[in-house]
């Protein structure tokens, strides 16, 4: 009876650890690695000319169709596209959207609990650099951003006092 | 890979400052004939203004030059996301002002962000005319 109890723990114990063994391993794979796909050559040069053409996966297919109804008062910005352009973005982003992750409020990706988590080790002063700026210049860090490569291997944080 | 997509990039960039490329004619007559009917004393573009014009704000906190520079030869940074951007004049980075479409397209965008409205065309000719004689 004792062994049969003990048996039921023992075993619960092993469980619980294989599960949380195998949830470290996922959630080290996936931050580990840090590329994403980021390939219709039309999104590139008509959104990545004025910042960094940002993986659509990174927020969710509801957002994406909100931003792209008012891309002619984009942030703060004028950037509408032609009808054409428009169009195939927009099928492309909703395509590769990933889950939803931003507030849904703002619309940036940079106001997601996810994007503060992975960037908590990025002080003040990194973030008001001039090489840094603002939170939408992925390439001040990570320099690969543009191939949609945000992983830590390409990962070069610019001295504060750098220009 | 990575590399040899940067070779084709600058082979590219190589064949595309051969082939010096010039702002489209029917575009710069279309600007001229538009500047004419709403100014009959219109006397043709002038790179002067424009340089006065490119480095003059129009009633927002930016003007084209808090981007592209005051020097169009150099590059720039965009002023809200920080992303670089290729030289402006056509001598220092011959893809500029040579497609009609993209011209308007950064007109519409830039001109609503800068003048709060849309460049006149007389507007349009002058900055032009100034980027064009820019030399190296």
């Amino acid at each position: 009876m004792i062994d049969d109890r003990r048996r039921k723990w023992f075993d619960g114990i092993v469980w619980t650890a294989a599960a949380v063994g195998i949830a470290m391993l996922v959630d080290a794979a996936h931050a580990s690695d840090h590329r994403y796909a980021v390939d219709s050559a039309t999104y590139q040069s008509e959104c990545g000319s004025c910042h960094v053409a940002y993986p659509p996966a990174l927020l969710g297919a509801g957002t994406w169709r909100e931003i792209m109804r008012g891309l002619d008062r984009h942030f703060g910005t004028d950037s509408s596209v032609g009808v054409s352009a428009h169009a195939e973005i927009k099928a492309y982003l909703e395509a590769e959207a990933g889950r939803p992750r931003s507030a849904a409020s703002t619309m940036r990706i940079s106001d997601s609990p996810w994007f503060r988590k992975e960037h908590r080790e990025v002080d003040a002063a990194t973030w008001k650099s001039p090489a840094v700026k603002s939170a939408a210049n992925c390439g001040a860090c990570h320099r690969q951003a543009e191939q949609g490569d945000f992983s830590e291997r390409n990962l070069v944080v610019p001295r504060r006092e750098s220009r | 890979m990575k590399i040899r997509t940067q070779g084709a990039f600058f082979a590219l960039l190589f064949l595309a400052a051969a082939a010096a490329a010039e702002v489209p004619a029917d575009y710069l007559r279309s600007l001229d004939t538009a500047a004419r009917a709403g100014n009959p004393g219109f006397a043709g573009f002038s790179a002067g203004r424009g340089a006065a014009w490119f480095g003059s704000r129009h009633g927002t906190d930016w003007s084209c030059a808090t981007c592209h520079t005051d020097n169009p030869l150099a590059g720039g940074r965009h002023a809200t996301t920080g992303r670089s951007i290729a030289p402006l004049a056509p001598a220092a980075n011959p893809e500029r002002l040579s497609d009609t479409a993209k011209i308007e397209k950064w007109f519409k965008r830039n001109c609503n962000d800068v003048l709060g409205r849309a460049c006149t065309p007389a507007e349009k000719g002058d900055v032009i005319a100034y980027l064009t004689s820019l030399k190296q």
